[in-house]
Parts: C-alpha cells; sequence; structure tokens
C-alpha cells in the first residue's frame, strides 16, 4: 500500500467482486447503468439501484500508451490505459500494450508494479 | 441589467518562474490591469480568484483574501476552483454580479505555480482533475485523457497526427510577438512529428509546456464606466457554463465536448449571436486535439470537420477566423487558475487593437473565449464585442 493509500467504502469492495470473479454494475429501475461506489442514478435520480452481473466481455473504445507517468506509475511506464464498452457501462483500465479498437476484453484485478496498489486491468478474451 | 464593461487587463510574464510565489504573480498582473483600468482599488467590491493546485503547489489554501491582500484589495475575496477552468468561472460570477447590479467595480483574475514541483509531481497535480477511483488508479493522466479522447477522435472521424502538428505550427507562430509567451518561438512540422511521445497519440509538441502565471482583469457596470469617463471599449456580453460526467466512461460522448456545446450556446444566445458572428477566438488548447474539440464545440465547425482547420488555413491568423492569437496554451503557456482570465485578457487587447496580433484581425469586433476544465467535465464561454 501506497502511503496515501486510503479505504474507499463500495470501491475497494467492487474490487474485491472483481478478483473473486463477480464483477458487477449497478442498474437502476429505468435500465441505467453506473458504477459503484453510488446511491443515486445519474441519470434519472432513482435511488433503488440493484446489483448486477457485469456482461463477460467488453469492447475497446479507446486507449492510449502513456510515456510520461505519476510518480505512483513510475515503473509501469510505458502502459496502456484504455476505456472498453461493457454495453450498461464503459470502465477505465489498464489494457495489454498491444490492445486495438474494438478488441473483445475482460476485467479483472491486477496491481501496480511501481507501488503495489490494486489496479483494474482489461485482458484479452 | 447593467451592460458590464472591461476597464483593465494585466498579465504576467507566462512561463518558468519557479521562485516566485503565486502571491508574487497576481500582485504584478492586478497592478498593471490597475494601471491600465484607471480604476481606483478603493472602488473594488469583490475579488473573484482562480486557482487550481494551490495546496499540493505551494501549501496553501484559502486564497481569496491572501490575494486580496496581494492586490491592495480591501474586498472580500473567493477563490474558485474548477480545475483549468478555474478563472473562467469566476469571471461568470463577476460578470453576473455586475450585471445584477451587486457591484459596480470587480477584480477578477487567478494564478497558478507549477513550476517549483518537477514534471512528474506536476503531473500528479495535474492528474486530481479527473476521477480519482475510476481513472487516476488506472493510470490516467491529464495528457492520457486527452489522448483517449485524440484516439476516439480519430476513430469516429478520421484525422491525424499531422492535422494535430498543423495546430500546434501555427499556435506557435502566434505566439512570437507575444511577449507575455512562454515559447516566442516558431516550430516546424517535422519537429512537431518527431517529439517523443506522452501518451500516445500525443507528443511532447501536442501538449501545452508546465506554467508560472497570473492574470487580471478589472470589470465596471456601464454605469460607472460613464461616471468615471473610461476608456473601455470591449463588453462582455454573454456569458455562458456547461457540464459534464467526471470521468470519461461516464460521457455520452468520447469525441465531442457537451459541456462546451452548452456553455457556447448559453453565452451565444445572451449576446444575440451564433458561431458564424464570431471574428476571433482564444479557445482552450491544452493539447492540439483539445483545439479541435473547441472549434467544433463553438460552432465553427460541424463535429469530425475542425481537425483540418489549422492545416486548410482556416484558423491561422491570415485565416477566416483566426483561433488562439495569442499563441493559445500552447505556446503561450497554461497557469492552470490563470488562463480563463488570461484568454480574457488577450482577447480583450486583440479587439482594443493594442494587442501584437491585433493587425491580424483589423475589423474583429466579436471575439470568443473557451476555457475547459479537466477533461471538458466543465467549460465556460464567454462572448466579447467592441461596443459601436
Ligand atoms: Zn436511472
Amino acid at each position: 500500500m501506497s502511503e496515501n493509500e486510503h479505504g474507499n467504502s463500495g470501491y475497494d469492495e467492487w474490487l474485491d467482486a472483481i478478483d473473486e470473479g463477480d464483477a458487477y454494475y449497478l442498474e437502476c429501475p429505468n435500465g441505467h447503468g453506473s458504477l459503484p461506489p453510488r446511491r443515486i442514478c445519474p441519470e434519472c435520480g432513482e435511488t433503488n439501484l440493484e446489483d448486477t452481473p457485469l456482461p463477460e466481455t467488453g469492447d475497446i473504445d479507446t486507449y492510449t500508451v502513456v510515456h510520461v507517468a505519476t510518480p505512483s506509475f513510475a515503473d509501469d511506464a510505458p502502459y496502456t490505459t484504455a476505456i472498453a464498452d461493457f454495453g450498461p457501462v464503459r470502465v477505465t483500465a489498464m489494457a495489454p500494450d498491444d490492445v486495438d479498437v474494438g478488441e473483445s476484453v475482460s476485467l479483472t484485478v491486477g496491481e501496480s508494479k511501481t507501488n503495489g496498489d490494486r489496479l483494474l486491468q482489461f485482458e484479452r478474451f | 441589467m447593467t451592460g458590464v464593461r472591461i476597464a483593465g487587463v494585466g498579465l504576467t510574464h507566462f512561463g518558468k518562474h519557479p521562485e516566485r510565489t503565486g502571491r508574487d504573480l497576481f500582485a504584478e498582473a492586478s497592478d498593471s490591469a490597475f494601471a491600465d483600468a484607471e480604476v481606483s482599488r478603493d472602488d473594488i467590491e469583490a475579488l473573484y480568484y482562480g486557482n487550481f493546485m494551490g495546496e499540493l503547489a505551494e501549501h496553501q489554501g484559502h486564497q481569496g483574501p491572501l490575494m486580496a491582500e496581494a492586490a491592495g484589495v480591501r474586498a472580500p475575496a473567493t477563490r474558485y476552483e474548477s480545475a483549468c477552468a478555474s478563472s473562467g468561472v469566476a469571471i461568470r460570477q463577476a460578470v453576473k454580479d455586475v450585471r445584477n447590479g451587486e457591484a459596480d467595480a470587480i477584480l477578477v483574475g487567478g494564478a497558478e505555480r507549477m513550476n517549483n514541483l518537477g514534471t512528474a509531481k506536476t503531473t500528479e497535480a495535474l492528474a486530481i482533475a479527473a476521477d480519482d477511483l475510476y481513472e487516476v488508479r488506472a493510470g490516467m493522466t491529464f495528457p492520457g485523457a486527452y489522448a483517449l479522447m485524440a484516439r476516439a477522435y480519430f476513430e469516429q472521424y478520421g484525422g491525424s497526427r499531422e492535422d494535430l502538428a498543423h495546430i500546434a505550427v501555427k499556435n506557435h507562430e502566434n505566439a512570437v510577438p507575444n511577449e507575455h509567451a512562454q515559447f516566442q518561438r516558431e516550430i516546424e512540422l517535422e519537429e512537431a512529428l518527431d517529439a517523443p511521445m506522452i501518451a500516445e497519440p500525443l507528443g511532447l509538441f501536442d501538449a501545452c509546456p508546465i506554467t508560472d502565471g497570473a492574470a487580471a482583469v478589472v470589470l465596471v457596470s456601464d454605469e460607472y464606466a460613464e461616471e468615471h469617463d473610461l476608456y473601455a471599449p470591449v463588453s462582455v456580453t454573454g456569458t455562458g457554463q456547461g457540464g459534464d460526467r467526471m470521468a470519461l466512461q461516464g460521457r455520452d460522448h468520447l469525441a465531442r465536448s457537451p459541456a462546451a456545446e452548452e456553455a457556447a450556446e448559453e453565452a451565444y444566445a445572451e449576446a444575440g449571436i451564433d458561431g458564424g458572428d464570431v471574428d476571433v477566438a482564444e479557445v482552450h488548447d491544452c493539447f492540439t486535439i483539445a483545439e479541435v474539440l473547441a472549434l467544433e464545440a463553438l460552432d465553427f465547425y460541424a463535429p469530425g470537420e475542425g481537425i483540418g482547420a489549422a492545416r486548410r488555413g482556416e484558423t491561422t491568423r491570415d485565416g477566416d477566423r483566426p483561433v488562439n492569437l495569442s499563441g493559445g496554451l500552447k505556446a503561450k503557456g497554461h497557469p492552470v487558475g490563470a488562463t480563463g482570465a488570461s484568454q480574457l485578457v488577450e482577447m480583450t487587447r486583440i479587439l482594443r487593437g493594442d494587442h501584437p496580433n491585433s493587425d491580424a484581425v483589423p475589423d474583429a469586433t466579436v471575439g470568443v473565449t473557451h476555457n475547459a476544465g479537466g477533461t471538458v467535465a466543465s467549460a465556460t464561454v464567454h462572448v466579447l464585442e467592441v461596443e459601436q
């Protein structure tokens, strides 16, 4: 854990769930998807949000290879960060270095080479 | 509702001043704004001040009263923070208060001190404008976020790194005569294309530099200007602000900036103009792709058509509608909290005819400034007009 690591209720539990193969998103009664932690649907304001299984694969929308990193990722650089579309939600995560737009990926939890912090990762499906 | 006049404007040099405190920078900018305005400091009824990373860069919060003191102003003072749009939102508040008769004279501006941190720490500080849980922890940096938008733009509409490089070349050329600019030098297209990558597809010359600097503006009511017989030919006739989801992943569009579209619509409606009436613009080109998104949000181009504007010579100084005659954030520099106010400073001088690049638009009467926060989760647009 890095020195500035905060506990983040809702988010930390979400990472645990992904790690155990139970990735989920939040769905409101009107079918809007969002990611935890959240009490209120950002789209319509509904408050009864339900954990719903995240689709197993998403498609890469866009990616970048980051060469100039923050100190928290100094030993990881260069690395690839991408946004993938899972249908009801999009997710941002680190991705394989030769990933391309349109590729199918699944969501997993890895760790930073720099400080061992847990982070979201895409794997080729 | 009264009109809002720009009575005076001031800027420091934008560049590397790692030893200079934020308060020293703002003192200089406000002093030159007062000298330009011929408004007494005693008449100032409020200070609205933009700053983003003062806590991280110089261990200083609560900068409103500090900066009032630095500027020699005895008035209630408030800091506005909206990432890179911090002084854009400060200006908007000042414009509204003058309009509504809350005040006849307001000092508004901003400053940022960044170079004392070094590149890695500055990259970290700028990243807090993104969503910490969902973006920063996945390795997203500020350039990385714009790189994600650039790739999404290329995928959706087409365009190339060469199109982007033309924007950098244009803005560097514009900065040459601007004594306030960080880089008063031209660059070659090849030089931009061959530069090291920061976050692919964006290279070093697609990015604005790390900059220290301050900007200040004295705004007054029409009545005040008349009563004191001020030379204040430029008015703020429209102000708009828009918002979007914090994280890119939550947005409807990855290759457009709806927050800036909303801001432009609102500002244009207030001024009674549309994009076609704008003679000249200062837009938030923190990265070359950001200028493209701005041109489209301001309705100068349809989505997907702004990418070639600089290459085609339409936004260059000899084009139909020059953009970033100051040099833009790319070459003038981007002291984050000062940027929105600095755009107002540059545009006022361009429209008054006393900017080194005023000769590029000798008949201009309508100018627009566009200031974006983060990855355009917030944006302000202001319309400036020369009163007939
Ligand atoms: Zn909903």
